[in-house]
């Protein structure tokens, strides 16, 4: 019994801070590698960093509380968290989930009194193509069956080590259906690199404005433009970020991008470096591709023996770059650039006011270019292959391509890429949809299409996507993702600003009425009202796009809304008849007039 | 170059760098707002201080002043959304005005008043939040705490000390005091600290004060806050200092 | 049968402060009497509601009795207006909403000082407790909300004047206050 000794936590801390470093910056690092080796973060940590970091103790508890892979309170030696996204439902997460907890003798969202296994729920892994998936202690294990969940249950009741699990539980597929501009030209031979060098940053710049690429994160922010403003900053520090945060649900495509095109991507960081004079780089990895970490590191490694990272990088005198990954631990809000590097600085990662923008005061309140995983690889790619080859493809208004992340209800779910300019209809046939009732492009903050909008165009100008493509067939209730997004941006709103904060909780409790068959017309206002409060009023990019979900299923898809509601035009906002459970307890009654009836009138004119 | 811009309809003089609530503020134009107070960097977070730009709602505390800018702060939707807004902050809270020796001299309670607001419109949370005591001098109530961080800012960069943090995320952000305890008592606050006169709110109340003046004579009692102005400039009469 | 706008009042979970506030309006009374007649109410001892114009509800929702209320009101008035803090908001009494029932009636029969036979009541004729204290409009639709602990009889008026002239409702600046 009992928690770790004081001096093992201490020696561990100890050797972080020497491994990691003593800035604040590094806390947040800190108290993942505490988490990950003792299974919470002990008090005596949080008051060692707090000692060695220059931050108080509630800041580093502040810190924990705000991040969802870290704890105050000890986890059980599994840790066990089914992704769930709607895709991960869809696919039966909550049997297995309750399959699990049954199998060892425990609720679906607690830690067995004996300390031995924790069960809970978290939100999207980023594994929709191969789904249903979890995270035990932050590995990603996939395709879920009712025989690994038999097998996990036996395992984790033997207490066998992850090490000892079976290797293909963690066994992650790329699963590139369709291979585009980028990734059927991805060979990893430092041309572009090479190419810098020889003709120097302000042609590679020049490449980059040529080829009008704009940012893959979704906002579509001219990529030259962005490194120009960085350039162009007076002297001091500057630094890059990969904004590898992949947390949009049904998102993958960095995973792959990460697992099997490193180099690129890296390769793009390296260019941006150059162009814009950073020394430093950062990629930001989140939580649940941890597993990858190793595999970075290996490449960063190989890339500096090969004089592609480093001092003097190829040999040239003055071009250094050093990147280093920085894990997130939680938090959808992370991939906004801007509590991203709030998070980076080991902060809660709350939205930082705008302007000044990132790339006038970003890390260390020094200029910092925020690019998206997949805009450096298409970055890598043009200067390698020019501007031209790049917007040979795409719109005027989008060049090149894009790479989706498809799944849902579909045969053959995984990688895509398209030319921009593709229509949502190719994708669906390409995937092998059929029936298909609905399609969520861009993610939970994305737009959802009904049938009659699918020959609607992936681009800038059309449907501007992160790369989210997640497809729904007339077998399925839309309210279910209806609820399943209402509740994910309840629980990833940062808190900092009114609308979001609230207004997405009031959201989530009236999506949860509609869907227990007690909500009205008016909840239906309600959910319109709050809805368009939120679009205008919110601070960042979550807040504002929180509602899209519910104001387009309103609008598209109302039936799913309708055939739920109570007869009446107004309905009580809280369970009348439950809300005297605890005085029947008190009381021991349970006679008609211990009860509410549902039926009285609640409106003018409903009384006879 | 003549660094003007228009504020509903007025043309107004700004100085480069200026946000629109610095340049409203310099005319004498009030636009309602709860975590902004001049003597800190703005915040942007309670989104009361709504400005229509364009076709764009901006926070007036964050957003910079262009050339020839036009903004309006007085439109219905405007007003309306900055309702809504404030009808959140009092849904989420535990805001019971009548018993709270701040009512009166409350600046969410005077923008609430500023902007109509008749009811909170939305369910309420009800948190459950308990009072803490512990100091000899200063109260604080957390359900009254929307999270303007104010006290967190000027503990922070005025009184260097850091005494005040938000922790956890979304609906469950709070209010968390530094000290081996947690309570306010066992920390390095004092009466004296900046951080003690900035809440916005009943939140940070000092004891043995609180009806010194009867309600019906108290700052917003009879007239609105946009000619009263800030509980800043009223500090001595609400504290009760001389 | 007067054609005059029907009226009734009552005071759920409140403390009769809002109908104290409304009494005060003094020789207006008379003007009032004048526009409305008056249905169920604690003015006038009528037990029972029937069909009625206006409806003003004082106090939150806090037991089963009052849900019962609240709903007949409702039925039966064809504006129904939330009447000072309690109403609106839930008021003083949701202060128990920071605890559970439990530790309230425990408090109050149990453990509280000078209790003397010990027991929380569990007699069928006490309607129950809800778990918390609820404003109106989480059970009914609300009409019109009017702040105030109590709401003057200033404003009280200007509400009641300007709805039976069929006017929009507004306010001062000094009558408008949540406290």
């Amino acid at each position: 019994m009992g928690g770790p000794q004081v001096s093992e936590v201490q020696g561990f801390v100890t050797e972080s801070l020497g491994r990691r470093g003593r800035v604040p910056e590094h806390l947040l690092q800190h108290l993942i590698a505490v988490q990950q080796r003792f299974g919470w973060v002990p008090p005596v940590a949080v008051e060692s960093l707090a000692a060695e970091l220059d931050v108080t103790r509630t800041q580093v508890r502040a810190a924990i509380a705000f991040y969802a892979f870290l704890h105050e309170r000890p986890r059980g030696d599994f840790d066990i968290l089914f992704s769930d996204n709607i895709t991960d439902r869809m696919l039966g997460n909550r049997h297995l989930l309750a399959r699990l907890a049954k199998q060892l003798g425990m609720g679906t969202h607690e830690t067995r009194a004996d300390g031995r296994v924790t069960l809970g729920l978290t939100s999207c892994t980023g594994m929709c193509d191969q789904g249903p998936a979890l995270l035990v202690n932050g590995r990603a294990v996939t395709g879920l069956t009712a025989e690994r969940i038999d097998r996990i249950a036996a395992l984790v009741g033997e207490c066998v080590p992850l090490e000892r699990w079976p290797g293909d539980y963690f066994r992650v597929e790329d699963n590139v259906r369709r291979r585009g501009l980028l990734l059927s030209n991805a060979d990893a031979d430092g041309a572009g690199l090479r190419k810098l060098v020889d003709q120097g940053p302000a042609a590679a710049l020049a490449e980059i404005e040529r080829s009008g690429l704009r940012g893959r994160g979704g906002a579509g922010f001219t990529t030259a433009l962005k490194w120009k403003f960085c350039r162009e900053a007076p002297e001091g520090d500057r630094y890059v970020v990969c904004n590898a945060d992949e947390g949009e649900p049904g998102t993958f495509k960095d995973r792959v991008l990460l697992t099997s095109y490193a180099d690129l991507v890296l390769e793009g960081m390296t260019i941006c470096a150059a162009v814009v004079g950073a020394r430093r780089g950062f990629i930001y990895l989140r939580g649940e591709y941890a597993y990858l970490l190793p595999h970075l590191e290996s490449v960063l490694a190989r890339r500096r023996a090969e004089g592609l990272l480093g001092e003097s990088i190829l040999g040239q005198a003055g071009f250094d770059f050093e990147i280093a990954v920085h894990l997130g631990a939680g938090a959808y809000i992370c991939g906004e650039e801007s509590a991203l590097i709030e998070s980076l600085e080991g902060k809660r990662g709350v939205t930082r006011k705008r302007p000044p923008f990132p790339v006038v005061s970003g890390y260390r309140d020094r200029p910092t270019v925020v690019n998206n995983v997949e805009t450096f690889l298409a970055a890598a790619r043009v200067v390698r292959w020019g501007g031209y080859w790049f917007r040979g493809e795409g719109t005027d208004q989008s060049a090149g391509s894009k790479i989706l992340s498809v799944s849902g209800d579909c045969a053959r779910p995984g990688i895509y890429e398209y030319p921009f300019g593709t229509p949502v209809r190719r994708v669906l046939i390409d995937c092998g949809a059929e029936r298909t009732q609905a399609v969520q492009v861009s993610g939970a903050a994305g737009t959802t299409l009904a049938p009659a909008e699918f020959d609607r165009l992936i681009a800038f100008e059309d449907l501007s996507t992160a790369g989210s493509f997640m497809v729904f067939d007339q077998s399925r209730d839309l309210l279910d993702m209806v609820q399943n997004f209402a509740a994910f941006f309840a629980h990833e709103s940062c808190g900092f600003c009114t609308p979001c904060r609230v207004g997405g909780a009031l959201l989530r409790n009236l999506v949860e009425k509609v869907a227990a068959g007690q909500a009205s017309e008016h909840d239906l206002a309600e959910l319109r009202q709050i809805g368009g409060v939120m679009r205008q009023t919110s601070y960042c990019g979550l807040g504002t796009t929180a509602p899209n979900h519910i104001l387009n299923t309103l609008d598209k898809f109302p039936d799913i809304y309708r055939r739920r509601l109570r007869s009446a035009d107004y309905t009580p906002s809280f369970d009348l008849d439950g809300a005297l459970s605890e005085a029947r307890a008190i009381a021991g009654r349970d006679d008609d007039a211990a009860h509410i009836p549902e039926t009285l009138p609640t409106t003018a004119g409903a009384a006879v | 170059m003549s660094n003007h811009f228009t504020l509903d309809g007025r043309q107004l003089p700004f100085v480069a760098g200026q946000t629109i609530m610095a340049a409203a503020q310099a005319a004498g134009v009030y636009i309602p707002h709860l975590c902004h107070n001049p003597d800190y960097a703005p915040h942007g977070s309670c989104r009361v201080c709504l400005v229509a730009v364009g076709r764009r709602q901006v926070s007036a505390c964050t957003t910079p002043v262009t050339e020839g800018m036009a903004v309006d702060s007085r439109c219905e939707s405007i007003q309306a959304n900055r309702r809504a807004v404030l009808q959140m902050l009092f849904a989420e809270g535990n805001h019971l005005c009548p018993a709270c020796e701040r009512s009166g001299n409350c600046q969410l309670q005077a923008v609430a008043y500023y902007t109509g607001m008749l009811a909170p419109h939305y369910p309420p949370f009800f948190p459950r939040r308990p009072v803490d005591a512990s100091h000899p001098d200063f109260i604080i109530d957390f359900g009254r705490c929307i999270l303007c961080e104010l006290c967190v800012r000027a503990s922070r960069d005025h009184d260097g000390k850091r005494v005040f943090a938000i922790s956890g995320r979304g609906l469950a952000s709070h209010l968390v005091i530094d000290s081996p305890s947690g309570l306010l008592g066992d920390s390095d606050f004092a009466a004296t600290d900046r951080a003690a006169h900035v809440c916005p709110t009943g939140a940070i109340l000092p004891k043995h004060k609180g009806f010194e003046h009867p309600i019906g004579e108290r700052l917003y009692d009879r007239e609105p806050i946009s000619k009263v102005g800030d509980l800043r400039a009223h500090e001595d009469e609400v504290d009760g200092n001389e | 049968m007067s054609d005059k706008p029907r009226v009734a009042t009552v005071s759920l979970c409140g403390c009769f402060g809002c109908h104290m506030s409304l009494l005060d309006i003094d020789e207006r009374i008379l003007q009032l009497v004048q526009l409305v007649s008056f249905d169920r109410t604690p003015l006038t001892d009528i037990k029972t509601i029937g069909d009625c114009d206006l409806g003003l509800i004082e106090g939150g929702v806090a037991n089963a009795e009052n849900v019962e209320v609240l709903r007949e009101f409702r039925g039966h008035c064809k504006v129904l207006v939330a009447v000072g803090a309690c109403a609106v908001n839930g008021g003083i009494p949701t202060m128990r909403n920071q605890f559970s029932l439990r530790e309230c009636l425990d408090e109050s029969y149990v453990n509280g000082v000078g209790v003397y036979h010990p027991g929380i009541p569990t007699d069928a004729e006490i309607p129950l407790l809800l778990n918390q204290v609820h404003p109106i409009h989480e059970v009914v639709k609300v009409d019109y909300f009017i702040p105030g602990c109590p709401p003057s009889a200033d404003t009280l008026w200007t509400f009641l004047t300007e709805l039976l002239a069929g006017q929009p409702i507004a306010f001062p600046y000094t009558q408008i206050r949540y406290d």
